[in-house]
């Protein structure tokens, strides 16, 4: 949280129709300050966070301002109008992040100032899905505020040992990509009526619509701009060739396109696009394919059979290039919103919408020279579609990879079926016995790994009747431990225990784990860092001891055995990672004894 | 499952049965006992295709000792794969129960361009483009050529098919266009000619109606076809222009021109050969006195199209004298020419019958009709002589030879009509001469000669009379089967209103009025948020679509039903409208929903299915009538009146709805598929246009919906709809069985019949 911080220039409004104070507003995770330009000016503001309680903004639009409304605790409120909707909606961003920390973890970070930090330099989003994260899970907040607010663990090396969950997450839940408009760009042009003055309207949409349907267009971008002609300059005479097609008047195009080799690119008609659609016929499915009848069909060779009374009309071959045919823009337009949004890029930058866009299409035709299954699936798919559906009796249910998206979440809601499966095979756990042995084990894994050597991966990987068997094992014996456990002496060992007790055991469960997990992947020490690192977690570990001591002691005397269990395997791995510990300082000493350049 | 039909074990890939499929195949059986042809009708989506080849090929396996072969002939190559899909299914369930002795050999043939596999051949832009190249490579004396001098190209997998000679040879099995390419190319052998020789060995052959009905084609490919064969024309309905095509040529001043280029070239390879090797066109003349052009004993790589007109008109005569030498062939030619170049200068439109054409000929350039007719035979002799390989230059001067081969052949069921210019467009000079074909029966006659059995069968053949008199044949069976419904999963609907209450039409009148086209577009516009998923649009004419789909866009018509779903177009490139086709149906898979703007009579139409999801309502807007003013049709409608006593509104009444019934049968697969169909015209209303739609599609049509508006039609469509979405009993309810199963057939026997009708 070292760059928690944003600065951007906008003005402080008391209400939406004052024309407001133009200043810096600097904003940390803690406060909002305000500095107007005019140092004399006594709208200045110094507001902690923990005060506003919500915002409010204004939607995009042309014509609207970018204002950011921040609610305060006891009302009243503070307007904020930014230069761009850019700036505004990263302070908003910002806003909201800092709000719903406060909201929820506030007490924690306000207490104590934020730890100090080392070198690690995050970005905002990045931050704020840490932040996400923390939120929405109370043990993982508990534990961050222990240790890195408590200064055991620094913020780094908390999240070094969730990297996955970080990543995961992301993978997880992607954003939620925003498909394509489905409209067309209209070509007509706005006219003030009085003067020959024409104008067009584009915004980074509608250039990011051109560029995706249009892609000789998007190649002369990049080959003109900046170098041959400015940005305004190519989409002038863009506009200028779309005002032209608008008119339908291909001989005035074919005129114009003779006397400007720019100008021309946009009103021939596009040669990319028809590779692109002779690349694209090869993987038709062959029931549709339509191209392959003329290659066959003798009637039309030219002059043969009846004239069709749908003739083309007449027009000089000359000007054919210019033609532009609505049909065509439709298709081409259904198609690319159909694709959908393939390019993740801010839309403002044209250039990187242009290069993005190109760099898709190549990855799409290497794709599709790399892929050989296309045939086999494609005749698949036709043979499944050629069946009538209603005289084939039901069919087995297409094989389905699983998934399981949170397995504690999965099993736990499985429990109920567990048990009654349990209780239909009778006598609780049954146990799978298998009398393999080691060497037995081992040769058949590598009969197998030769084996998929040989053949390949087949498809499914396992037959789906082992995977089903295998899963439902699984789902019974996991289930059913958490039962067990507490279910054989009738209740939950932990159920019957004082509602403090548990909790306690269970906060120093997970945090003992975490220490050790940071623990023993310190190992080996390699640099004086580890070494301290070690050393405190060591500190930190034997200050958790006496706790566990303290717990066994404070329950009464019933449940003193039953906690006794349950805490003896924390001490148990406290133990073993003190012992190693002990014995690596020793080591160590006795080694430095011999090389004194040692780390110690 | 597995039943008998009579003394035949048939076997059918699915667990049940439609009862009208097993009527189908008794009827089909019958006419295949009686070795005669026959005409079935049987709805759209009640497994026709299946239910064909299953009997053929189970018949075949029943009589072991006296095989028949399956010519099974399809409009177009989707159809064709579609057909051998569904034939390998019936293919692989047969080999489970039956073990090897089921096996057979079916493939699909197609030209050059779609069966090639050499690189630099297939990726010639068009058919005639790749047919000259594979013949620049693969003919006699390029070979020839190429073992003295290693420099000249070759085809390598024509040389390892030829060099594999007798062995190459395909396994058992069913083979589509794609299976023949991917067998091709691991053997290293071409698969266009490994193709077209197996099909005299192959049990089921699935090529396009031209193979047979063309004769230029069928005389190479399908001589050799033995009569125990049984042909079936698919999907049919529209056969009788295919026939009359097959025989139909035009000449435009382009054609005349390229012909003169063909022909100057050709007197300099003349000359040229004179020079260096005059042997070789003595040895030519001396050929031409003895007879005709040998075909036949040519090397396989050699073939060329054949003579256009049938083969029972080809008189066995010698070349006549005057036209031997290949100078004097060259001049008649250019005289010819001459004379078609001074018959396009004409102002006015003109029309005349054969026989005065070829008189007008002899009178004026003085070519008899015995030169004209051997016109084709001869040019081909002569540009194998003068070992011409790019052919695809030389159309132009084969056109002509054609049209003077036809011209010369027959004496009626033929005009020559010459027109300055297009009726609509009298400001563009484009003149040309047509020889147009009125007789459908011309070119199937030899079909129905040569072959014992030929099925003509369709989803449309109403009225199921007109068709043995159009092409001109005695059906031993003529049948037209209705559908039986578990539930009512059709809907057609006249809707004869628009959102105003004032009629719609695509009547001339009407055609471009505003009103009509916003009621028309009102009419999608409401559709599109009612119905989920696939929506099929037909529009009267290529012209007429582009006009309204770009009213609809200024209108803002478009903007909002794109709000709902995607717009696809059919356009007059196949290419895009093919990707198009692709879009839409991935669009209607990931549930996205997609309207597809179609036309009427157009090749989407023609052949592609708007099936389950792809397709839940079809929109026809107007009639799909012809254009009434074409000189060639109103010459044909005499011709029938003529001929047959049809009358022209009768005939042009009966080929729209034929067309818009095409259009809308394309909805529905199966009895679990549902959709529904708008006839968009108040023109339907009314009983004599409406008669003549397929009884599967009148018998649902109830008669309140015969008049509506489309607030109604759109109330109906969302009653339709949730109705549609309720579970149903697939068997069928109310005591009368839609769906059989092995033991039901085996309990009724023959009462199936009675059952059904």
């Amino acid at each position: 949280m070292a760059d928690g911080q944003v600065m951007k220039r906008a003005k402080y409004k008391s209400s939406v129709k004052d024309p407001g104070v133009p200043g810096v507003l600097k904003m940390t995770r803690e406060r909002l300050v305000f500095m107007p330009n005019d140092p004399n000016s006594s709208r200045k503001l110094n507001v902690e966070f923990r005060m506003i309680k919500g915002h409010k903004f204004t939607k995009e639009g042309s014509s609207k301002q970018a204002l950011l409304n921040l609610t305060q605790d006891q009302g009243g409120n503070y307007i904020f109008e930014f230069d761009s909707f850019a700036d505004r909606d990263i302070c908003r961003e910002f806003v909201a992040a800092a709000i719903a920390f406060h909201g929820e973890t506030g007490k924690a970070t306000s207490e104590k100032p934020a730890a100090p930090l080392q070198d690690e330099q995050l970005s905002t989003a990045e931050m704020e899905h840490r932040i996400k994260l923390l939120q929405e899970d109370n043990e993982l907040q508990r534990l961050h505020k222990q240790f890195v607010i408590g200064g055991i663990l620094t913020e780094a090396e908390f999240w070094a040992t969730r990297k996955k969950l970080l990543d995961q997450n992301d993978r997880r839940r992607p954003k939620q990509r925003v498909a394509l408009k489905n409209e067309m760009w209209s070509v007509k042009p706005f006219s003030d009526g009085q003067s020959n003055r024409v104008t067009f309207n584009l915004t980074p949409e509608i250039i990011h619509q051109i560029f995706a349907e249009k892609p000789a267009v998007r190649q002369a971008y990049l080959k003109f701009v900046p170098n041959k002609m400015s940005e305004k300059e190519f989409w002038t005479k863009y506009s200028r060739a779309e005002y032209l097609h608008s008119t339908k008047n291909v001989v005035a195009a074919a005129a114009e396109a003779a006397e400007d080799e720019e100008l021309a690119v946009f009103l021939k008609q596009d040669d990319m696009l028809a590779n692109e659609a002779r690349r694209k016929i090869r993987r038709v499915d062959p029931t549709l394919d339509m191209e392959a009848d003329v290659g066959d069909d003798y009637i039309h060779l030219p002059d043969r059979g009846l004239i069709r009374e749908e003739s083309k009309d007449a027009i000089d071959a000359q000007y054919e290039p210019y033609r532009r045919y609505f049909s065509q823009d439709l298709n081409q337009h259904a198609a690319v919103v159909l694709q959908g949004r393939v390019v993740d890029v801010e839309l403002g930058d044209t250039r990187s919408v242009a290069e993005a866009l190109t760099r898709t299409k190549q990855a799409e035709l290497a794709n599709e020279v790399s892929e050989g299954n296309f045939e086999k699936d494609l005749s698949h798919r036709i043979s499944r579609m050629t069946e009538i559906e209603d005289l084939q009796g039901p069919r087995d249910p297409a094989v389905a990879p699983l998934c399981i998206k949170d397995p504690r979440d999965y099993f736990d809601s499985q429990q109920a079926n567990a048990l009654k499966a349990l209780g239909d095979a009778g006598s609780g756990a049954k146990t799978f016995k298998c009398n393999v042995s080691s060497l037995e084990a081992y040769g058949s894994l590598r009969e197998f790994v030769s084996e998929i050597r040989v053949t390949g991966l087949s498809e499914p990987i396992t037959n789906p009747e082992v995977s089903f068997k295998v899963l439902s094992g699984l789902t019974q014996n996991i289930s059913s431990t958490k039962y067990h456990l507490g279910k054989n002496p009738h209740e939950s060992v932990l159920d019957s225990l004082p509602k403090v007790t548990k909790e306690d055991l269970l906060h120093h469960w997970t945090s003992i784990q975490e220490l050790l997990k940071h623990f023993w992947s310190s190992y080996p020490i390699t640099t004086k860092y580890l070494y301290t690192k070690v050393t405190r977690l060591k500190d930190a570990m034997s200050q958790v001891y006496p706790k566990l001591q303290e717990i066994k002691e404070s329950v009464q005397s019933d449940f003193r055995h039953q906690v006794s269990l349950l805490v003896h395997p924390m001490l148990q791995a406290l133990d073993a990672a003190f012992a190693h510990y002990d014995a690596d300082v020793q080591k160590r000493s006795a080694k430095s004894g011999e090389r004194p350049n040692g780390f110690v | 499952m597995k039943f008998q039909i009579e003394d035949v074990t048939v076997y059918f890939p699915y667990d049940n049965i439609y009862p009208e499929q097993y009527a189908y195949m008794v009827e089909l059986k019958r006419a295949l006992d009686a070795k005669g042809h026959c005409l079935l009708e049987m709805p759209t989506g009640t497994g026709k295709t299946i239910a064909l080849l299953s009997l053929i090929t189970s018949y075949t396996l029943s009589k072991p000792s006296n095989p028949v072969k399956l010519l099974y002939c399809t409009r177009t190559v989707h159809e064709m794969e579609k057909t051998l899909a569904e034939l390998k299914l019936l293919h692989n369930y047969q080999l489970q129960h039956l073990g090897p002795s089921a096996r057979m050999l079916a493939l699909g043939l197609s030209s050059r361009k779609n069966l090639c596999i050499n690189p630099s051949v297939v990726s010639a832009e068009n058919r005639d483009s790749v047919d000259a190249a594979c013949r620049k490579l693969t003919s006699s004396w390029v070979r020839a050529m190429a073992i003295e001098n290693p420099n000249v190209p070759t085809c390598p997998f024509f040389e390892n098919y030829e060099k594999a000679a007798s062995d190459a040879v395909l396994p058992p099995g069913v083979y589509t266009l794609q299976d023949l390419r991917a067998f091709g190319k691991e053997k290293g052998w071409c698969p266009y000619f490994l193709a077209r020789h197996m099909v005299q060995f192959a049990n089921v052959v699935v090529y396009s109606y031209q193979y047979l009905l063309d004769p230029k084609v069928a005389g190479i490919i399908s001589k050799e076809m033995q009569r125990e064969s049984v042909v079936v024309f698919d999907e049919a309905h529209n056969i009788d222009n295919v026939c009359i095509e097959a025989l139909s040529v035009s000449v435009r001043s382009q054609t005349l021109e390229g012909a003169t280029r063909n022909l100057n070239r050709m007197s300099q390879e003349i000359d040229r050969l004179k020079a260096t090797d005059a042997g070789r066109l003595r040895a030519e003349y001396n050929r031409l006195v003895e007879g005709l052009a040998q075909r036949g004993n040519l090397p396989i790589g050699d073939t060329w199209f054949a003579n256009p007109a049938l083969p029972d008109d080809i008189l066995k005569e010698a070349v006549p004298g005057n036209i031997r030498r290949a100078e004097h062939f060259l001049s008649v030619l250019r005289r010819l020419i001459q004379y078609f170049k001074g018959r396009l200068q004409t102002e006015n439109v003109e029309k005349e019958g054969p026989v005065s054409f070829v008189a007008s000929i002899n009178a004026h350039v003085g070519i008899d009709q015995k030169m004209l007719r051997f016109c084709y035979d001869r040019l081909h002799s002569l540009m194998l002589t003068l070992e011409i390989t790019d052919t695809d230059e030389f159309l132009h001067i084969q056109t002509i030879c054609d049209l003077a081969t036809l011209v010369g052949t027959y004496t009626r069921g033929f005009s020559i009509i010459i027109e300055p210019f297009d009726e609509r467009m009298p400001h563009i000079p484009d003149p040309v001469l047509q020889l147009c074909c009125h007789d459908a029966s011309l070119a199937i006659k030899p079909v129905f000669e040569r072959f014992q059995s030929v099925v003509i069968t369709s989803g449309t053949l109403s009225p199921i009379d007109l068709y043995p008199r159009l092409l001109n044949f005695n059906p031993v069976v003529s049948q037209s089967f209705t559908m039986s419904l578990t539930r009512d999963c059709i809907c057609p609907m006249v809707l004869t209103r628009g959102s105003d209450q004032l009629p719609v039409s695509t009547k001339y009148d009407l055609r471009s009025d505003p009103g009509v086209e916003k009621n028309y577009g009102k009419l999608l516009l409401e559709m599109v948020s009612v119905v989920p998923d696939g929506i099929v649009c037909f529009f009267v004419s290529y012209s007429y679509m582009d006009g309204i789909v770009n009213s609809w866009h200024e209108s803002g018509f478009l903007k909002e039903i794109m709000q709902h779903k995607l717009v696809f177009i059919e356009t007059q490139d196949v290419v895009e409208t093919t990707l198009a086709l692709d879009n839409y149906r991935r669009a209607c898979d990931i549930g996205r929903g997609a309207v597809f703007f179609s036309v009427a009579r157009g090749k989407v139409a023609e052949g592609i299915d708007f099936d389950r999801h792809y397709g839940r309502l079809v929109i026809m807007f107007g009639v799909p009538f012809q254009y009434t003013l074409s000189r060639i049709l109103l010459a044909r409608l005499e011709y029938l009146r003529e001929t047959f006593q049809i009358k022209e509104g009768d005939f042009l009444t009966f080929d729209a709805l034929r067309q818009a019934a095409q259009c809308v049968g394309r909805v529905i697969r199966s009895k679990a598929d549902y959709g529904m169909m708008i006839f968009a015209d108040k023109r339907y209303s009314r009983h004599d246009k409406r008669s003549k739609l397929p009884g599967w599609i009148l018998s649902h049509l109830r008669d309140a919906h015969l008049n509506l508006s489309t607030d109604m039609a759109v109330h109906i469509a969302r009653e339709f709809l949730r109705k549609m979405a309720q579970p149903y009993d697939k068997t069928g309810a109310m005591g009368k069985k839609t769906l059989l199963s092995q033991e039901d057939l085996q309990k009724t026997g023959n009462g199936i019949q009675e059952m059904l009708f």
